[in-house]
């Protein structure tokens, strides 16, 4: 790891120095170079590893694995399972994404409160998060395997509406939305490219992409937390983890990414 | 007639099962209220809008406000930019161009007490040595040099950073005096910052 980013850093020194004297496609040739380096290793195999760990680990007051938890295709299956969600639950007669889904198992099959489930949805160093070792593991599962959500459920097609309304909601003391950073193509925030994630490939790109090891952060980062970040920089207040309002906005997203190939847990700066 | 009859009860359970646009819309708001906590300064009542916040919350299906929405827009965000009353409208572009670089402020993490910035450089080219900027909005690249520097000029800048949708209803820039986001001096300076012959903007 630590040879593919010293090169990675040397090609972004590298691309900032020449995109002094260099026009935009110069800069964006460095970015992509720096991201190609990236590719190398990725740490988000640790968490991927601790993820699987947790999966069959006998747990909670029942002392039960989550081996036989049900995401969707049969308990137990993952294969596949993360490019389907989030989706109808008729046990639970609602629509679940993975964390909504995995705190419902974690309650069901291991005998946890809801709030001990959900003390720690996101880690901070050694304050290790179950929940991003979780999303890793579950989404490497979906590797190769095209997004494929459906809305057949009258309650998934209500979700991915309401997720709709949510997404153009403005708000906040910048006026701010979910679309006023992703509602347009070929866009960038300072050097970051910005998917339009009402466009198809633009949300194939992006959708497919997370979980991601964040080299800024040293983290691994869920799709949940790609959210509450998003909404941070929004300036709204903080989006309750697994709430109808992360569910509906994630299905919005996963839909409008159907097709595209699942390549997470991926590393991104 | 037995067949009428069925027509009209389908009919009937189907409008009261399908759900307008509006109604998918209410939902969401009375939804996205109950998810969220209160943070640091980001308290709940950011989810409630102000007119121009729900007449500019449209979806693909909604499309542009038309020409009577717009013109409500802006004209209710028109009447609401106050001028300094010293009638000074440019300050100083060097504390300008800290504010065009500054994208702290108002997030739930952010100190409440510290000065937001403008985070111009997120969405638009001002001066040439910064390489690192975004293109959600125009470039700002030689803006007074194009435009001038009188006082029709200066009022223009001043409001528009005040309040951006006096002039373009739903723009997607942030209503930075309006909303209490830069103060009076921060809003002088960022205009200098465009206008002022000296500024790298337009050099």
């Amino acid at each position: 790891m630590t040879k593919g980013l010293m090169g990675a850093l040397a090609v972004l020194v590298v691309a900032a120095g020449y995109a002094r004297a260099q026009s935009d496609a110069g800069t964006l040739k460095g970015i992509e170079k720096y991201r190609e380096a990236l590719a190398d290793d990725n740490p988000a195999d640790l968490w991927e590893a601790r993820g699987a760990e947790l999966w069959s680990a006998k747990r909670g007051p029942k002392g039960a694995p989550l081996a036989q938890c049900d995401l969707g295709k049969g308990p137990g299956v993952v294969k596949g399972a993360y490019a389907e969600l989030p989706r109808y639950f008729a046990d639970a007669d609602r629509v679940m994404d993975l964390e909504t889904r995995l705190v419902h198992c974690m309650v069901t099959l291991q005998g946890f409160s809801p709030a001990e489930a959900t003390r720690r949805p996101f880690g901070n160093g050694s304050n290790r998060s179950d929940f991003e070792a979780l999303a890793a593991f579950v989404a490497a599962q979906s590797r190769g395997a095209k997004m494929s959500v459906s809305l057949d459920h009258p309650k998934e097609r209500t979700a991915y509406l309401l997720g709709e309304q949510m997404f153009f909601y403005r708000g906040g003391p910048h006026d701010f939305a979910c679309a006023t950073c992703h509602g347009e193509s070929n866009k960038r925030i300072r050097l970051q490219d910005l998917p339009n994630l009402t466009d198809t490939k633009d949300a194939q790109r992006a959708y497919t992409t997370w979980p991601a090891y964040r080299v800024s952060q040293g983290e691994l980062r869920s799709m949940q937390w790609r959210l509450n970040d998003c909404f941070r920089q929004q300036r709204f207040p903080e989006l309750k983890f697994a709430s109808e309002t992360s569910i509906a906005l994630t299905m919005f997203l996963a839909r409008n990414a159907n097709g595209g190939v699942f390549s997470a847990p991926t590393i991104k700066r | 007639m037995q067949r009428k009859s069925t027509l009209a009860l389908t009919a009937l359970l189907a409008g009261c099962a399908a759900m307008t646009a509006g109604d998918y819309r209410d939902r969401a708001v009375q939804t996205m209220k109950a998810d969220f906590n209160e943070r640091g300064q980001a308290k709940l009542d950011r989810l409630d809008q102000d007119e121009t916040q729900t007449l500019c919350s449209r979806t693909p299906a909604d499309g542009a406000p038309d020409k009577e929405v717009a013109a409500r827009i802006e004209k209710i965000n028109h009447d609401s930019v106050r001028y300094p009353a010293d009638g000074k409208l440019l300050g100083d572009w060097r504390e300008g161009e800290k504010i065009a670089q500054s994208g702290v402020g108002k997030q739930f993490n952010d100190n409440p007490k510290a000065p937001a910035g403008g985070n111009c450089y997120a969405c638009h080219q001002l001066s040439p040595q910064e390489l690192s900027y975004g293109t959600i909005g125009p470039s700002l690249r030689n803006f007074g040099k194009i435009r001038g520097g009188g006082e029709a000029v200066q009022k223009y800048v001043y409001a528009k950073i005040y309040n951006p949708q006096a002039f373009t209803a739903c723009s997607n820039m942030p209503r930075f005096g309006h909303n209490g986001i830069l103060t009076e001096e921060q809003i002088r300076n960022v205009a200098a910052l465009l206008l002022d012959p000296q500024s790298p903007v337009n050099r």
